[in-house]
């Protein structure tokens, strides 16, 4: 198995993300957005702040060449996983829907939130229902046309929200404003997923917390599936 | 031709802008009361093209295709 984990200027998540899944023994590879996305079962889209957020944040790097090649991959139905910077590249390229826009307190947030794992996706089969993961970002708002919203229930899309330590989504706890204190959406298919915590933050004991290693092992969990 | 737009993106009435919202509150601090404050990006293009209707959609489709985020972004095109 053969993970992708993609390099744009200005990303800076990515080796970390790299050690995530090296440590759970998976082969993941850094791709520069110039290179060929071939021969892999999956993409990660990291964090960080390409193309300097320039725009909008993931604006410039969803429209680069390789993000063709990841809605290729996507179509095939290969998992794709984008976190904070690369869930804002993933809703700019509409592999998700809706977007991730400026706080509402305009200011960047860096801090454990607690999550509650909704509905069915293949990214968190092995999750426990309350996880807690760090944010750390200035437009992570998720924001959502209304009548997009109710469909997005209906098809069991949403896939984390922002919770109180009793998994209640108040508004008390909505880190940035976000819909509904929605925090990560995926496609009709569910084979792309959209997040603004950081699972590889939360990956090993020194860094207060390994349930995002639950996300990648579900993600390889899925791949093997396939 | 030679043509030259000015397009201007703006968030969508209604949404929360909370930019503008932090910039009305320092007008504010300064002794200006404002019943309302909007911020928007003006981009100035110059770009060839075969007439004013071609230049016209040329410029729409760079909103749409990236300027703009049709989900939270009206956008106005004008060519000067």
């Amino acid at each position: 198995m053969k993970i992708a984990i993609l390099r744009f200027g200005g990303s800076n998540c990515d080796l970390d993300v790299q050690k995530a899944l090296n440590n759970l023994g998976v082969c993941a590879e850094l791709v520069w957005y110039k290179e060929a996305l071939e021969g892999f079962d999956g993409a990660i889209i990291p964090g960080g702040f390409s193309y300097g957020d320039y725009l909008r944040a993931g604006a410039i790097a969803a429209r680069t060449k390789i993000m063709q090649s990841v809605e290729e991959m996507a179509s095939d139905g290969k998992p794709i996983l984008g976190i904070c910077n690369g869930a804002q590249i993933l809703s700019e390229s509409h592999l998700v829907p809706g977007t991730f826009t400026l706080n509402q307190y305009p200011k960047f947030i860096c801090k454990w939130v607690n999550l509650l794992k909704i509905g069915r996706s293949p990214f968190t089969t092995l999750s426990s229902e309350v996880v807690q993961l760090p944010i750390a970002h200035k437009e992570g708002r998720y924001v959502v046309p209304p009548e997009l919203l109710q469909e997005l229930y209906e098809n069991d899309q949403v896939v984390f929200k922002y919770v109180d330590d009793k998994g209640r989504p108040t508004s008390a706890v909505n880190p940035n404003g976000s819909q509904d204190n929605i925090a990560a959406v995926s496609n009709l298919e569910k084979n792309v997923l959209a997040m603004m915590p950081h699972p590889e933050r939360a990956s090993e004991k020194l860094l207060g917390s390994v349930d995002g290693n639950a996300i990648f092992e579900s993600m390889i969990r899925h791949i093997n599936s396939l | 031709m030679l043509f030259r737009a000015e397009i201007t993106i703006k968030i969508k009435n209604g949404m929360l802008d909370p930019e503008a919202a932090t910039i009305k509150k320092a007008l504010k601090h300064l002794g200006y009361e404002c019943r309302s404050v909007k911020q928007a990006a003006v981009f100035e293009l110059e770009f060839e093209a075969d007439s004013r209707q071609h230049a016209t959609d040329l410029a729409q489709e760079m909103c749409q295709r990236l300027l703009a985020n049709p989900i939270i972004h009206d956008y106005n095109v004008v060519l000067v």
